[in-house]
């Protein structure tokens, strides 16, 4: 079953083609990755998949829906949430708190059951606090529930921020760069994490990552991007023998 | 004629604006803080041409290279006592509010020295005014000095800024303040050079607004001080053309309403076009757009 | 059932409230307390208390510099003194008076929400300069308002209201810059702290709940928050407006104290004033508004000793506070003295978060 299909998207900045004829397809409960050296428009595709950037042309499909063009806050609902490549957390507030307000679309009341303390707002909160810390226990965060979220160390953060995309129940997580500014230990420990997060909530991955040895490690099919272009897809490790893609990486 | 002559003294309100202006757009392009007591430099800065011209019996121009002198120290005091302490905090409010009470602290400083009463402001300009069209149109002496004093300093800043050393680093640690550090740049002293190129603007500035309204009361300069920086936002801050024509642009539309609609809601209408400006243009005219990356 | 850690606050901080309440009426009851220039103090600190609080929606919360909070507190008082002058005649002062903060909020929440939409679609410094226009532009306007009352109805005229007669038995209920006069003194000490418990448990509810969640999410990274699905637009509108209802609600406290309410009150030395409590008393902290607003609204009443000095000395007072507070050299003093003082272990106590 196809979770996501992306046809010959593109986008272009002013003269500049940043992503071009992107095609991609990729299963239910996949692991993918996507890859290619800096400046090679992985990122600009996450926006344009999150709907941060409007794609100048293409379609994309995630479940059968079109998605293409709507607003980032439509596409979570709609099942795609992502974390980022400079850590995006909300730092002033509780690690908890990052959860519940990931559980911001599962979970409602509205503002006068807040202000009057209806009982609603009692239930809605304990549900809340019983599914976050839940979430908190998968990553070994629920210790620190009521830290700054700003103060958890670095590791603590990235897995803080999928805790966070994981609440609002997407269909699709996207991680970019989950390895970057990680020592082997960390990356291993992050390996172990997502595929927990594969196993234990039936989650279908797309990932943007650096590390070869996370890549080769954990994905199952790629693909390649080099000057907005697809350079290569396939299974990892035909992908990875590939000698344009290896060109690409080395810079010949 | 009456709208040439409207527009003429709108020219000139306008220049004092751009004048003060032009320090508000630089102090705030480098230390990106709203100085509240920019306004206030003026007042101190009309004070001391007061003093100096009757008191001590100097010229004009004496008094006004006086009060430039004073104002520079002060504004240098300033930013070095009550600023710079602060560079850093986690909060920009923190320098903001630190701002208003020098803004308080100056304004009662000088009630206790002078008095609340209106002083009788004596112009520095002795040009006679410019009788045109038979008389039917007469341009005072404040304002051609005024229009033309703006003009000046508007170049001279623009060359400052792009053709020397010192000017180059200010736009460099406007940009970025950790990355021209990095690159050998004094970024205190640039920061401090900024705020006594600023307060000194605003003491040339606090002489030519008190000769065109001789009034001075130790409030003068607050409300000059937000329109300036109204003037500022509203060319875009940060640009020193953007500034100047802020300020010109403020000072018609202000002038043509007093004369044309009413008085009463002239800063009314002032705020309403800078909203309107914003609304089109959020970063003002000349202003750069700026992009988050995600 | 279990007190969660944001129900506790929400009760301490009230419990203060009140029991400062109940200390003043004992002082005042046992007549200890006669000045009645203290006493005309208290209903003023209530107003600013408020205002600090909704601000402090705004500022702390929101995370945006709003400099036009006195044009929401003059739209307000003024819509709550003009619904009381012209109906206290046919129901009971109290209804009318009651009736009168509905108004004032229901006005002061539909300008909160139209200046709100342009506003916060701009960033920093720029939606500052442009709340403090919009405060200016209601202050400038409500100045120029003339409105009349006679046998044939209402008269409402612009700028001046020169030649512009009424009827025998009628008046100008509204006079331009003379403003409202001849408004009846509803205001008391009791009615000010309750509004003041209202605007705290509405804040402090507002702010623990997942609406709060929602703006504070945008406050501290706007990107994040759209990514994981919270609406930015609809959420700060909505502290916005709550900001405003609750200014506007203390403006017609404040109408209601004095007899004549003039527009000029509001101009943007008011809005900073709000936000020197808001600063000094912690951002984001509902107690320190309150407490700074009490303290600060005080203080140069009690330098009235200084006389003509006090202001000045406010003025270094409030400068050496800001620098105390937040130079990032005396914050490593305080800790140095901290440590020196209080040799504690670090802990996980160090990491955790302090939700006043």
């Amino acid at each position: 079953m196809t979770m996501l299909e992306i046809n010959n998207l593109g986008i272009s900045f002013g003269g500049l083609r940043a992503v071009d004829n992107l095609n991609m397809t990729i299963q239910k409960d996949e692991l993918y990755g996507l890859i290619g050296p800096n400046g090679a428009g992985k990122t600009t595709a996450f926006n344009m998949l999150t709907g941060v950037y409007k794609p100048t042309d293409g379609q994309i499909l995630l479940d059968g829906v079109d998605i293409t063009g709507k607003s980032t806050v439509e596409i979570n609902k709609m099942g795609i949430a992502r974390t980022f490549q400079n850590i995006r957390l909300f730092n002033k507030m509780s690690v908890i708190d990052n959860v519940k307000a990931g559980l911001h679309n599962d979970y409602k009341y509205s503002t006068w059951t807040a202000i009057f303390r209806l009982p609603k707002y009692f239930r809605t909160e304990r549900a809340m606090d019983e599914r976050a810390t839940e979430l908190l226990k998968v990553f070994g965060l629920d210790f620190y529930r009521d830290a700054l979220a700003s103060n958890l160390p670095y590791g603590q953060q990235r897995k803080l921020e999928i805790a966070r995309a994981l609440a609002t129940s997407p269909k699709l997580l996207l991680l970019d760069e989950p390895a970057a500014g990680m020592n082997p230990n960390e990356t291993q420990e992050l390996m172990d994490t997502i595929k927990l997060v594969r196993k234990n909530f039936d989650m279908t991955i797309l990932l943007i990552e650096h590390d070869m040895k996370l890549v080769s490690g954990i994905c199952e099919r790629l693909t390649v991007l080099n000057f907005g272009k697809v350079l290569a897809e396939g299974e990892t490790s035909e992908v990875l023998n590939n000698p344009e893609v290896i060109a690409a990486y080395i810079g010949d | 004629m009456s709208f040439l002559s409207y527009l003429i003294n709108g020219v000139s309100l306008g220049s004092v604006y751009a004048i003060i202006a032009l320090g508000y757009t630089m102090v705030y392009g480098i230390a990106k803080m709203l100085n509240f007591a920019h306004g206030d430099v003026i007042m101190v800065g009309g004070y001391v041409v007061y003093i100096a011209m009757n008191t001590y019996g100097l010229g004009a121009i004496p008094s006004i290279i006086v009060s430039m002198i004073f104002c520079t120290v002060l504004g240098v005091v300033i930013e070095g006592v009550a600023y710079k302490p602060l560079r850093g905090a986690s909060s920009s409010l923190a320098v903001l509010i630190t701002a208003i009470g020098m803004s308080y602290f100056l304004q009662n400083a000088a009630q206790l020295i002078f008095g609340a009463e209106t002083k009788a402001f004596s112009s520095v300009v002795s040009i006679p005014p410019l009788h045109l069209a038979d008389g039917k149109l007469t341009i005072t002496g404040e304002a051609i000095v005024t229009v033309a004093a703006c003009i000046v300093i508007m170049a001279a800043l623009m060359l400052f800024v792009n053709k020397t050393k010192p000017g180059r680093a200010m736009l460099a640690v406007s940009e970025d303040k950790d990355t021209a550090r990095l690159m050998g740049v004094n970024v205190n002293a640039t920061i401090s050079l900024t705020f006594a190129i600023g307060a000194a603007l605003a003491a040339i500035a606090g002489a030519l607004l008190c000769s065109s309204y001789p009034s001075l009361t130790p409030t003068t300069g607050a409300m000059p001080g937000i329109k300036a920086f109204v003037a500022a936002v509203f060319g875009g801050i940060g640009s020193i053309p953007g500034a100047m024509l802020g300020g010109i642009l403020l000072g018609i539309i202000e002038n043509l309403v007093k004369a044309y609609i009413s008085t009463q809601v002239a800063d009314a209408i002032v705020f309403g076009v800078l909203i309107g400006v914003l609304l089109v243009k959020p970063t003002g005219i000349f202003g750069k757009k700026v992009h988050e990356k995600v | 059932m279990k007190l969660t850690k944001s129900t506790k606050n929400t009760f301490v901080t009230c419990g203060m409230v009140v029991a400062a309440y109940l200390i003043m009426e004992l002082l005042m009851n046992g007549g200890v307390l006669t000045s009645s220039h203290i006493k005309s103090l208290l209903v003023p600190i209530c107003v600013y208390s408020m205002l600090a609080v909704s601000l402090n929606l705004t500022v702390g919360i929101l995370g945006e510099l709003s400099l036009g909070h006195a044009g929401f507190v003059c739209v307000g008082a003024f819509s709550g003194a003009m619904f009381t002058r012209c109906l206290s005649g046919v129901m009971p002062g109290w209804l009318c008076f009651l009736l009168a903060f509905v108004v004032g909020a229901i006005v002061a929440g539909v300008f909160g929400l139209l200046i709100g939409i342009p506003v916060l679609r701009l960033r920093g410094d720029y939606l500052a300069i442009v709340t403090l226009a919009f405060g200016e532009i209601i202050k400038n306007i409500v100045n120029v308002i003339y409105v009349g009352r006679d046998s044939s109805g209402f008269t409402i005229v612009f700028n001046s209201n020169a030649g512009v007669s009424l009827d025998s038995d009628g008046e100008w209920l509204m006079n331009g810059a003379q403003g409202v006069t001849g408004i009846t003194k509803y205001s008391s000490f009791t009615i000010g702290v309750v509004l003041l418990l209202i605007t705290l448990v509405v804040v402090l509810n507002f702010i623990n709940s997942r609406t709060g969640r929602a703006v504070m999410a945008i406050r501290d990274n706007r990107i994040a928050a759209e990514a994981t699905g919270i609406n930015v637009t609809k959420y700060k509108l909505m502290a916005f407006t709550v900001s405003a209802v609750l200014a506007g609600m203390a403006g017609v406290l404040y109408a209601h104290n004095y007899v004549i309410l003039k527009a000029k009150t509001f101009d943007y030395n008011f809005s900073i004033l709000i936000l020197v409590f808001v600063v000094l008393g912690g951002i984001g902290s509902v107690r320190g508004s309150v407490i700074a607003a009490t303290i600060l609204y005080i203080l140069p009443e009690m330098l009235r000793g200084f006389s003509e000095y006090r202001m000045l000395i406010y003025a270094i007072v409030l400068i050496i506070c800001m620098l105390f507070n937040w130079s990032p050299s005396a914050i490593e003093w305080r800790e140095k003295v901290r440590a020196k003082l209080f040799k504690k272990p670090k802990g996980k106590a160090e990491i955790d978060s302090d939700n006043a």
